[in-house]
């Protein structure tokens, strides 16, 4: 079937299967594999995405449910060459090593900065508790979110 | 709980300085391109059939269903492979695809390609595989009275002591001065393991590109790409440069990309379709599709004087290395050669026997050994400090290995090992206060689940140390190659085959490269087998020691040559080896040389926990750790290994465990399998004890896995105390745990 979304302030058309979630479509279709395939199960934030500015894991949102919606993945993110403060935040603090994780922490950071604009430790735990990081022990996270906040 | 504003960093560094990583822009933008992401147009997409079953005899495999199927383009089972039909890192004794039975339950049986992922999965769903179940192998002690998996024992006439008994990957003995001294206070304990997944995030995936003269290009995540083309090569029966190992994107390895994935089994589809292919699994059969750190029981009987000097050490260590041999025989040496700890013992008898058994296959993770025998010395010493009414930490001190001692393979220290000092500073690191009720569930064990009001919760400190080798041993001949072109205008490129898994090596080798070159302007040239020699793995924390003097010797050799033909531009490629090492007698475990083990590294770690112990729900509250890492090449990447290796062990100790009934994965999911979360961790505070090690370039030793092998006991020693229960077992389950 084909849908109409607009993502990344992009208006995009896709021919997409019925059973294709939207990450999927992201990465196989639209061609933005930034949002990552870690579980596909909804347990590691590695896809997460805005849908309509909500934070939302987009292996769990099939395509055909994002016709006619707003989307805005990581690759929307930064303007141009000019990395966004949360992005900007997480390369200074050293809060990237594999980095799978990374733009699923990006997003949700980005939500969640969004909500909370100076959030305390435990704001910052309990809204990234739903992004796995197998590398850093997320103390680099949490300093990036800092520091994106004090940035702000 | 405190989060720190990060310290001043700097974008250009030599070495010892912080560093960011190059790589991050890409990575924070999502366009940095994983095994995963990759695509080429006309490609197919590969999968794999699996065993449903943990042992059987394939009585036949009808595929004529599956090939008339639309869309797919090639079914291939074992009588397609052109050349070796099995394969392994150490011994080639993994079928490329099973030939006439199954060892353990995801064992892979057929490939297929296709044009959409969808139709592959249809294909496989129509394969007719007729399987007559035999008797699983799945318990490691039995295992050595059932029928033998590989009669014709693979690891047989390698040097290691040749042990008849059925399913006995190796048998390693080391007799260390008289086994029968007597001491006298003596400790028993007997220790057990579950199985830990490396569960990193990235799945195996990558794409196979035909170059059209029957060679092929295997883009794939990876921790050695040269051993990979090895093993590629004759499967394939293609000549070495015909297979070329591309690193894609690593979304992390942990010791889980040593050995092979979907790499013969996309090139076999290319090869045979003549079109690129690409595997990628998902997170069920990423979890069997790898091996796993190997489960262990561990028996111990620690024997000491009065005064708390430990006399005499018996253990003994079985590993349960599943269906085929993978990296088993060196996980046995480590977990028999470091399982007293660093601690000096004048006798001890230590046997540690790595066996197949129709569980899924084990080989490296994070610790490689290190971290399963850690796990049951430690309690042992804290168990022998609880009997002598000695402080565990005097226990400890009293007892440290120091240079100028022996290890129990009667390697003496010779390098850097500062085991008193990581002790002293660990143990001098302030605990945070015990904080009050009420507060925020948050902060008490169940967290969000808002379990308790903290009734029943209990506090408690530990402490423990950790010891593992670093490089690869006993007698292996490792190296290290790299690459550098200095361009006329001054500028230069690194060519490396070092695997960039997350550790940030490739911050090492720029560092050293600006560093030796005395320039800011080097690029570093993506890694492939084609352009430079082997860098060996990146594993065994040797890839900063080892890329560190392949890429100085390069450096150093491409401005001698530069000078020598005054100017212009330099292309030279140098080999890196560490000091030699040599074998263990394979009938008393001693050294035959000078040293088994390159080199030593140490680490100590307190702990505070707090166990709600009514619902048997913990909080580890904070850490504290000094590790010894010769020199931090960049202290920025240090701290981050060690945050993330003692988020590892914590999991372990905690939470982390494949479940298997008859040899089946009951948990292949982030759903039922977890790892530690934000919520999860706590704040980890870090010393680094910088005594360059003499061998090193530049003092460095490698930083991933001491937090790693000494966090899991760290953690349980903090839960002993605050419960008095043994926790004989890891991971800690509730039941355990309730009072």
């Amino acid at each position: 079937m084909k849908i109409t979304l607009t993502v990344n302030s992009e208006r995009r058309e896709a021919d997409v299967w019925g059973g294709e979630s939207l990450l999927t479509v992201l990465r196989d279709t639209l061609e933005l594999p930034g949002s990552k395939n870690a579980c596909e199960q909804g347990e590691c934030g590695s896809c997460s995405v805005l849908l309509d500015d909500e934070l939302v894991c987009s292996c769990l949102v099939l395509g055909a449910q994002a016709d006619g919606h707003e989307v805005v993945t990581v690759e929307g993110l930064a303007d141009g060459d000019a990395l966004s403060p949360v992005q900007q935040a997480f390369v200074d603090a050293g809060a990237v090593q594999c980095g799978f994780c990374t733009p699923g922490l990006v997003v949700a950071v980005t939500d969640l900065l969004a909500r909370i604009p100076d959030p305390d430790d435990h704001e910052i735990r309990e809204a990234l508790s739903g992004n796995l990081c197998r590398c850093t022990g997320y103390a680099k996270i949490f300093d990036a979110v800092h520091l994106a906040a004090e940035r702000r | 709980m405190s989060v720190t504003a990060p310290r001043t960093t700097v974008r250009v560094g030599k070495v010892g300085e912080r560093l960011l990583r190059d790589d991050a822009v890409p990575k924070v933008r999502g366009s940095f391109d994983y095994s995963s992401d990759l695509s080429a147009p006309g490609m197919l997409w590969g999968d794999t059939l699996r065993s449903p079953h943990p042992h059987a005899r394939i009585v036949s495999i009808d595929l004529s269903r599956a090939l008339s199927l639309p869309g797919v383009h090639a079914v291939l089972i074992h009588a397609d492979v052109p050349g070796r039909k099995t394969y392994g890192l150490e011994f080639p004794d993994q079928p490329v695809l099973a030939i006439d039975r199954v060892r353990y339950v995801g064992e892979p049986v057929a490939v297929v390609a296709a044009d959409h992922p969808e139709q592959a999965r249809k294909a496989l769903a129509a394969i007719a595989v007729e399987y007559e179940p035999l008797e699983p192998v799945v318990d490691m002690e039995r295992a050595l009275e059932q029928k033998p998996l590989h009669p014709d024992r693979p690891t047989m006439g390698h040097g290691y002591l040749d042990d008849p008994r059925p399913n006995v990957v190796r048998h390693l003995v080391i007799r260390h001065g008289d086994p029968d001294t007597d001491g006298e206070v003596v400790v028993h304990g007997e220790y057990e393991v579950g199985i830990q997944d490396q569960a990193f995030l990235g799945p195996e995936s990558g794409l196979a590109v035909p170059d059209g003269e029957g060679g092929v290009d295997v883009h794939v995540a990876t921790q050695w790409l040269h051993v990979d083309r090895d093993q590629v090569a004759p499967c394939l029966d293609l000549r070495p440069e015909q297979v070329r190992i591309h690193l894609a994107g690593v979304g992390g390895a942990f010791g889980g990309r040593e050995d092979l994935s979907m790499q013969i089994h996309g090139a076999l589809l290319a090869l045979h379709t003549g079109r690129p292919v690409k595997m990628s699994y998902d997170r069920e059969e990423s979890f069997t599709g790898h091996v796993h750190r190997h489960p262990a029981r561990v028996w111990c009987e620690h024997r000491a004087t009065r005064e708390g000097r430990i006399t005499c050490v018996r253990m003994r260590i079985l590993l349960d290395g599943g269906a085929y041999a993978s990296s088993s025989t060196a996980v046995a040496s480590n977990a028999a050669s470091f399982a007293l700890g660093p601690y000096r013992v004048d006798n001890a008898l230590i046997e540690a026997t790595a066996l197949y058994t129709n569980n899924p296959p084990c080989g490296a993770m994070r610790g490689f050994g290190a971290v399963q025998t850690c796990f049951a010395a430690e309690a042992q010493v804290d168990r022998l400090a609880a009997e002598l009414g000695i402080d565990p930490v005097e226990l400890r001190l009293l007892n440290a290995l120091e240079p100028g001692d022996s290890l129990p393979t009667g390697q003496v220290v010779t390098g850097s090992l500062p085991t008193r000092e990581v002790i002293r500073r660990a143990a001098a690191l302030a605990i945070p206060a015990e904080e009050g009720l009420p507060r925020d569930p948050l902060r008490l064990p169940g967290g969000a689940g808002n379990t308790t009001r903290g009734e029943g919760v209990r506090r408690g400190v530990g402490f423990a140390l950790g010891f593992k080798n670093i490089c690869y041993s006993e007698g292996f001949d490792d190296f290290c190659a790299a690459r550098v072109v200095l361009r006329a205008d001054g500028g230069a490129v690194v060519h490396s085959a070092a695997a960039e898994v997350g550790q940030g090596v490739i911050g090492v080798i720029l560092q050293v490269a600006r560093t030796e070159l005395g320039t800011d302007d080097v690029t570093l040239a993506p890694s492939a087998t084609s352009s430079v020699g082997s860098a060996g793995s990146a594993s065994a924390s040797r890839m900063t020691w080892m890329a560190a003097g392949a890429v100085r010797d390069a450096c150093r050799a491409a401005l001698e040559e530069r000078e020598r033909q005054g100017g212009g531009e330099v292309d030279v490629e140098r080999v890196y080896r560490h000091p030699r090492t040599t074998p263990l007698d394979p009938e008393t475990g001693q050294i035959t040389g000078e040293r088994a083990h390159v080199a030593l590294a140490v680490a100590a770690m307190r702990v505070v926990v707090e166990v709600d112990v009514d619902l048997g729900l913990t909080r580890v509250v904070w850490v504290g750790t000094a590790q010894d890492v010769g020199r931090a090449v960049n202290p920025l990447a240090v701290e981050g290994q060690i945050e993330g290796g003692t988020a590892q062990g914590l999991g372990l100790a905690l939470m982390e465990e494949l479940v298997t009934r008859d040899g089946a994965i009951l948990n292949a999911s982030f759903t039922d399998y977890l790892i530690p979360t934000a919520l999860d961790m706590p704040p980890v505070d870090i010393e680094l004890i910088e005594e360059p090690e003499p061998d090193a370039p530049y003092g460095a030793k490698g930083v991933g896995e001491p937090p790693t092998v000494v966090s899991t006991a760290a953690i349980l020693s903090a839960l002993r105390d605050a419960t008095g229960r043994p926790l004989a077992r890891v991971p800690v389950r509730p039941d355990d745990i309730c009072l």
